[in-house]
């Protein structure tokens, strides 16, 4: 299994590195967002800095939702899935590979983003470190959970308008335990049992990503 | 016999929540500390027990057998589909009784608070799953799809169990009773409890018809489609 994993997540991320989507659409997205929640709140720094955190996790969520339907879209070009069937690959590796792809992704896309909060939110750098961690637990989970909503949808007509309905309540925990961590973390605490919270939505999500990604694989 | 309860649940679910109202209205005092607003508690609980725990948890059952090869059949997928949908209207029933309870309680018609808000989701959730059933797509296909659905959208029913005691936000936690010792007495407690009962009979009442509909539904598509490929035969023959 950890093999082809491998394999899926090193052609996700060669067809990545040659379409430069991320790059040039999800990122600046991503950035998009953050200036735009800026905007909205104003120029008061006290205010930004309280609002950082939950804006960088919608901001990551949203620019997430393209990420995921790009993955997911990959799968969904002409004859791409029966290729990966008559490899004879196990799903479970198959999931594993794409969200470990997916997981590259988001945290080169978090980490940009993390960059938006130094210089528009005044964030502390060093604290901001320091919440990392946190983000890495809350990205393995949003990789597993966008891997899986992103099979149910693909090969859909209405893919692009049922993602973000199917995908975005259901990480709406990733959501809350990362605001509430990483504000913890920059206002000079721990992530506390956030943390425990987000590991367990990652094992659990992972574990049941590699179950259910078979009967997603044939429903496709 | 089998015939004789099938005929029996929908007289005996509406009568017991008739006399479920006539017991809240009439015959139950008003609480001490809340007054008549306590009457709901014959009504919410009952709408939140039956979404929470019986319609979701039979749509998750239903769709483990759809997806379990020994166990595929359509008639799964028919039922998990039908659960969800009556367990969609005792949720959103169960949101709006609560906003009635939480303004005269709290002064709000909705608070962020951890239970109202992963409640929020989940019905969320499960009007995705909604959704996702009306998109076109082979039986086969669209049942594996709405099985693995309703399976993740279950994860959330822990989340907004315990939200509670994660949490320790507005709502209440368990306040009728602490294990098998009830904290209300005499009719409030008799009427808490047959409220119990008649939500879930017409739940299940409910969930019965959906699920017979569904499968007529079902079988007059596929005498739709057969009756249209015959005449496409017989416009090629003749």
């Amino acid at each position: 299994m950890l093999h082809d994993a491998l394999l899926v997540a090193g052609k996700d991320l060669r067809i990545e590195l040659r379409s430069r989507v991320l790059l040039w659409q999800v990122l600046p997205f991503g950035i998009l967002a953050l200036v735009l929640f800026a905007l909205a709140l104003g120029p008061s720094e006290a205010v930004l800095r309280r609002g950082a955190p939950g804006l960088f996790w919608l901001a990551l969520l949203l620019a997430a939702v393209l990420a995921i339907a790009r993955s997911a879209g990959i799968e969904s070009a002409e004859g791409t899935r029966a290729s990966v069937r008559l490899l004879g690959l196990d799903p479970g590796g198959v999931f594993l590979g794409k969200s470990c792809a997916l997981l590259v992704e988001l945290s080169a896309l978090g980490l940009v983003l993390d960059l938006g909060l130094l210089v528009l939110f005044h964030v502390d750098a060093a604290r901001l470190a320091l919440a990392l961690p946190l983000a890495l637990l809350a990205v393995v989970a949003l990789a597993a959970v966008g891997t899986i909503y992103g099979a149910l949808v693909a090969g859909t007509d209405v893919a692009g308008t049922l993602l973000p309905l199917l995908v975005l309540p259901a990480l709406s925990p990733v959501l809350i335990a990362g605001e509430r961590g990483t504000a913890s973390v920059l206002a000079g605490g721990g992530p506390g049992r956030w943390a425990v919270l987000l590991a367990v939505m990652a094992v659990v999500y992972v574990a049941v990503g590699i179950v259910l990604y078979g009967p997603l694989e044939e429903a496709s | 016999m089998t015939r004789f309860l099938n005929r029996a649940l929908g007289p005996f679910a509406l009568v017991s929540l008739a006399v479920t109202i006539w017991l809240g209205l009439w015959v139950t005092p008003p609480d001490e500390v809340q007054g008549d607003i306590v009457r709901l508690l014959y009504v919410h609980p009952a709408l939140a027990t039956v979404a929470l725990y019986e319609a979701f948890a039979l749509a998750a059952l239903a769709s483990a057998l759809y997806l379990w090869p020994r166990t595929r059949s359509e008639k799964w997928d028919l039922l998990a589909a039908s659960a969800v949908e009556v367990g969609v209207v005792f949720l959103t029933l169960t949101l709006i009784t609560g906003s009635l309870w939480g303004r005269p309680a709290w002064g709000v018609w909705w608070t962020w608070d951890a239970r109202l808000t992963t409640t929020a989701l989940l019905d969320i959730l499960f009007i995705g799953y909604l959704a996702l059933r009306r998109v076109p797509a082979d039986p086969p296909v669209r049942a594996k799809r709405c099985a693995v659905l309703a399976l993740l959208s279950t994860l959330d029913i822990p989340i907004v169990h315990f939200s509670v005691q994660w949490w320790n936000g507005l709502h209440q936690g368990a306040s009728v009773t602490v294990g098998f010792h009830f904290l209300i007495h005499g009719s409030m407690l008799w009427t808490f409890l047959l409220s119990m009962v008649a939500f879930s009979a017409t739940f299940v009442w409910m969930v019965r018809e959906r699920y017979r509909i569904a499968v007529r539904d079902e079988m007059h598509g596929v005498e739709t489609l057969e009756v249209a490929l015959a005449a496409r035969r017989a416009e090629g023959a003749s």
